[in-house]
């Protein structure tokens, strides 16, 4: 699965700033550290704003502040944002969703989907940075 | 606090309490299920039911294991069948003791691998076993209603 540039900036915003619930990053921090567009982000970080899932910080520094409890803010809560990716797209009309094949189609793009969708409302954003550690602990020089 | 809790094999003066615990899950009470689970679960080799109780002996969470062997080409794993956490204990890390318990006497017997299987929409239980490190094998479940109509050209 391959996921559109504005979710890839939003996820990597919102596990940014998760790591350290308190502490508040700019948007060119973000951007410097994980190669994106700044103005993009800046963009993404205000449509995560407006979700509740981050805070703008006023002041000396500015920056963003998340909002969002790690522990219970899932990968699906962000990526819904930004995708056309849900309950929603099963049950859109396609051309040929009206003949025997495009049904039977349906029946195995649906069944995919909703792997995808359970995967991801089951991952939270603590969970995914434990993985995060846990990779970190595997890789040489870390034994 | 998880530090007060006592992680140990079920006994059968625990039924009817898990059957209590079940229920308030669940919502259905099934005391000879679960006197069937200990029997089978609870007294035999590489079959594990723990429970988890508190300072005051009140039961916290059960869970349930074994290890399971050669199955469509895999070599002995772990497998969690059953878990229950009372709800009022939550966020307690009943779940993760019961868990890293499970998986103790799991590697114990020598597998490697710890498996699950859930149903799509259990988030409450999904999140739990991903925060535990668990994710996505190899193995994918299938089904069918056995009184459907097969599918024409079947080659198998």
């Amino acid at each position: 699965m391959r996921l559109q540039k504005a979710t890839r900036c939003a996820l990597f915003a919102v596990l940014e700033l998760a790591q350290d619930p308190e502490q508040q990053i700019t948007a060119a921090d973000i951007a410097d550290k994980y190669q994106i567009s700044v103005n993009h982000l800046a963009k993404v970080l205000r449509d995560l704003a407006r979700a509740g899932l981050v805070t703008p910080m006023r002041g000396a520094g500015g920056g963003y502040r998340l909002q969002a409890n790690p522990k219970r803010t899932t990968l699906f809560e962000i990526i819904q944002l930004f995708e056309d990716f849900g309950h929603d797209i099963q049950n859109r009309a396609e051309d040929g969703d009206h003949s025997d094949i495009g049904q039977a189609l349906k029946q195995v793009t649906n069944e995919i989907d909703n792997i995808a969708i359970s995967t991801m409302k089951s991952i939270t954003l603590s969970t995914l940075l434990k993985r995060v550690a846990m990779n970190a602990e595997k890789k040489p020089g870390n034994l | 606090m998880a530090e007060d809790l006592t992680i140990r094999n079920a006994k059968i003066d625990d039924i009817d309490d898990v059957t209590e615990l079940d229920a308030r899950i669940t919502g259905l009470k099934k005391h000879a299920y679960w006197k069937d689970m200990y029997a089978r679960y609870g007294q035999r080799d590489k079959r594990f039911f723990l429970v988890a109780t508190d300072q005051d002996h009140k039961l916290n969470g059960y869970i349930i294991g074994e290890v399971r062997a050669w199955e469509f080409g895999s070599p002995p794993s772990g497998w969690i069948f059953a878990i229950g956490v009372d709800p009022d204990c939550r966020l307690n890390k009943v779940g993760s003791r019961m868990f890293d318990a499970m998986t103790d006497c799991l590697s114990k017997t020598g597998v490697d691998t710890v498996r699950t299987m859930l149903a799509r929409d259990d988030e409450l239980n999904m999140a739990f076993f991903r925060s535990q490190g668990m994710m996505g094998g190899p193995f994918i479940q299938l089904e069918m209603p056995i009184s459907g109509q097969r599918m024409q050209g079947s080659h198998v």
